[in-house]
């Protein structure tokens, strides 16, 4: 199953290599992660997605907390969140085509967000299966390049992780 | 305020945790560390041949004490070189300081002489790491170190050190932190109260309880916590190869070492209990054999520092994390508090269903009439001569095994070997390190002709320091667990398990200024053993005992089966 696994660590040089290094020593697999430093800046927020059995992600939080540098951890997937990635796709945009990509970005809320004779680059916010929607509503003959941020999750509600 | 270059503020810090030697081997990148160690006296340096001993020196003096070894070798290869060392104590969790010279910080990145990316090497086998940034953190990252590698789960902790955080006119305010506090991490201080009482009661009520201990109990300094429960409820106990002699193994509740090449009775015994009790153990491949046959009637009760160790492998029924120590202390007031007492009846029986299974094998193994040794025969005899006092640091194959289930361990701290990554090369450095710090105390490395090759020239730093341990060399011209299992799974084909061109032990010792005796036939062991403890007693003496090279370890565990199903003989299976 999926699991979003939100962890608050030190920003400190090789705290991220500690955590990849992780998954790769103990052959865990990672689907997206992102990190940056939060309002505090001694520390970095970070998102992987991540997917397993109960066991390997209980064995995935367990280990993750061990790192020195890992302040506190939670996964997502156990509670109500919210999740988002964000998307730049560059499509093919001439002729019939143009109107159509148009329409299709509107109807997901994407932003058309650079423009040429031939070329459009959409912006496009949502969940993974949002973005993979658009993708297939494209029709990958169009699709010249797609850049995507990873998820990043939040738990609804008062719940914080926080120090 | 004192003003202290980089390198004195790391003497000092040193100092100030205590630390008597620190093992190394100097270096480019570590001249300045060095010039500062020869110009005080507290902290001793000692000079080993090859940095993987150096490690192998800490460790084996973090085993014995339960203090932290400190490593201090230069970058590059000499990092490089002890990592087989991080890796071993990492796999048993050991304490280790390991001081890694570093180039200058310009140079990093630049692939510069007797550079590497040591934060980088080490990161999969260390508890943590750090490098230094600028000379003025030393202190506190020394502190940091020592803290994080004795508390919780010990582990060794590296500090990366590049050469320009050390410079002798690049001096700093000096001051040792008295205490340190790190936000991201606190390990438990306790188990859960909760979950202790219904361990207890479960524990109470069991009909056929067992009670498994291992390397955390040793590590957790609880084996007086230990031995009240057990004694107290007159259960069974077996131990791990890393746990031997947190109860002492002559004991009658003792049934020995369990898994692989466990007792007939602990494996057996495991097998059928309905109860369960782990402390301090993290059921290893080595120990549970096939986990989907793992004893399948058992409520399981597992106390460890770490959780992670819980549920890792088999499916814990009531888990408690906490210190081994706490943990059985309270597991003890709640005992007394409870005033319960176990079902005799059911013990009576269970003991009775025990003192049968030990009568199957009972360690036995068939002696040759022609006067060569068994090496089974080899360690009763090292037992008897040193009465079962001496450290035991041993190597890793057929004789590890030996050593483990013939020599009989009654205190904790003096079974020192391997376990978790299996180091050959291991066993003569750590008794280097136990006999510098031991002086007084019998220290004996326990290998063989393969294990002992791997680290043979401290027999050189030995005579330097005056260590005198005790080599006791099983020989039997073979990769000895390597053939085992050719001769069991690869119809005896020896593929590169036979060691030819073997030296003249006698005159190698003699070679490197230390006694080198011979064993051919049992009726020399004794007077060999004699003159080594007698005559030889201040001298660094190496045994070569011929043994007999078609010997196997036996129980051994069925692959894939369950606890119970193991080879006892070449011939018999359960």
């Amino acid at each position: 199953m999926r699991h979003i696994i939100s962890i608050l660590l030190e920003n400190e040089p090789g705290a991220l290599a500690r955590v990849v290094g992780l998954f790769a020593q103990r052959s865990y697999n990672i689907e997206t992660l992102t990190v940056a430093p939060t309002e505090d800046v001694t520390l970095s927020r970070m998102t992987i997605t991540t997917s397993g059995t109960e066991r390997e992600i209980e064995q995935i939080t367990k280990q993750l907390n061990k790192l020195i540098e890992v302040v506190k951890l939670v996964d997502l997937t156990e509670g109500t969140h919210l999740e988002r990635e964000l998307m730049l796709i560059k499509v093919k945009a001439s002729g019939a085509q143009r109107a159509e990509i148009k329409r299709t970005a509107d109807i997901f809320r994407g932003q058309i967000v650079d423009v040429t004779a031939s070329v459009y680059t959409i912006q496009l916010t949502g969940t993974t299966d949002k973005l993979e929607a658009f993708i297939e509503a494209i029709g990958s003959n169009c699709i010249l390049e797609t850049v995507r941020t990873g998820v990043s999750g939040i738990a609804r509600g008062e719940k914080t992780l926080s120090l | 305020m004192e003003l202290l270059s980089g390198g004195e503020m790391l003497v000092r810090s040193l100092h100030e945790e205590g630390v008597e030697y620190v093992y190394g081997y100097p270096g480019g990148s570590l001249l300045h560390v060095y010039d500062a160690f020869y110009q005080q006296s507290a902290v001793k340096h000692v000079l080993v041949r090859h940095e993987q001993a150096a490690t192998h020196m800490a460790d084996g003096y973090a085993r014995a004490s339960g203090k932290p070894g400190v490593v201090l070798v230069t970058s590059g290869p000499g990092a490089t070189n002890t990592i087989t060392g991080i890796a071993t104590a990492f796999s048993d969790s050991i304490p280790m300081i390991v001081i890694t010279g570093q180039v200058p910080s310009h140079l990093i990145g630049g692939d510069a002489f007797q550079e590497t990316d040591m934060m980088g090497l080490s990161r999969p086998v260390v508890k943590h790491s750090f490098s230094i940034k600028h000379p003025s953190e030393i202190p506190e990252v020394v502190k940091k170190a020592f803290y994080i590698a004795t508390s919780g789960r010990p582990g060794p902790v590296v500090i990366d050190l590049p050469k320009d955080m050390t410079i002798p006119n690049d001096r700093h305010e000096y001051s040792y932190p008295k205490k340190i506090k790190i936000r991201s991490y606190s390990p438990p201080q306790k188990g859960h109260t909760g979950q202790i009482r219904k361990a207890v009661e479960v524990l109470l009520a069991a009909k056929r309880p067992m009670i498994y201990s291992g390397g955390g109990v040793v590590l957790g300094k609880s084996s007086e916590q230990l031995r009240s429960l057990v004694r107290g409820l007159n259960y069974p106990i077996t131990q791990t190869l890393m746990g031997l002699g947190a109860y002492p193994g002559t004991d009658r509740q003792s049934l020995g070492m369990l898994g692989m090449h466990g007792s007939y009775e602990s494996n057996m015994a495991m097998h059928h209990a309905d109860v369960i009790l782990a402390i301090g153990v993290r059921f290893d491949d080595r120990v549970t054999n096939g986990v989907d046959k793992f004893c399948p009637d058992a409520t399981i009760i597992h106390i460890d520092i770490d959780p992670s160790s819980i549920s890792k492998t088999v499916d814990i029924d009531i888990p408690i994390v906490g210190p081994v120590d706490t943990v059985l202390d309270e597991i003890l007031d709640i005992i007394k508090e409870m005033d319960e007492t176990p079902d005799a009846d059911a013990l009576v029986s269970w003991w009775a269903q025990i003192d049968e299974w030990r009568k199957r094998h009972a360690g036995r193994y068939e002696k040759n009439d022609n006067g060569l040794l068994k090496p089974q025969e080899a360690i009763e005899g090292l037992f008897e001569a040193t009465k079962g006092q001496a450290y035991i640091c041993s190597d890793v194959g057929q004789h590890q095994m030996f050593a483990a289930q013939y020599y009989k361990f009654d205190e904790p701290n003096k079974w020192i070997n391997s376990g978790g990554l299996g180091t050959m090369g291991f066993g003569f450095p750590a008794a280097m390190g136990v006999k510098m710090n031991y002086p007084d105390e019998m220290v004996v490395c326990v290998t063989g002709e393969g294990s002992i090759q791997m680290n043979i020239q401290e027999m050189s730093t030995c005579l330097q320091y005056g260590i005198p341990v005790k080599i006791f060399c099983l020989n039997n011209g073979y990769l000895g667990m390597v053939r085992q299992w050719q001769d069991m799974n690869y119809e005896g084909r020896h593929s590169s398990s036979y060691m030819e061109s073997l030296p003249d032990w006698a005159k190698l010792a003699e070679a490197y200024g230390h006694v080198g005796l011979q064993v051919d036939t049992k009726d020399q062991l004794q007077g060999v053993l004699d003159d080594c403890f007698g005559k030889y007693k201040d001298r660094l003496v190496f045994i070569n005992v011929a043994v007999d090279p078609d010997e196997h370890v036996y129980p051994m565990q069925v692959p894939t089966g369950a606890m119970r199903d193991m080879w006892l003989s070449k011939t018999e299976r359960t």
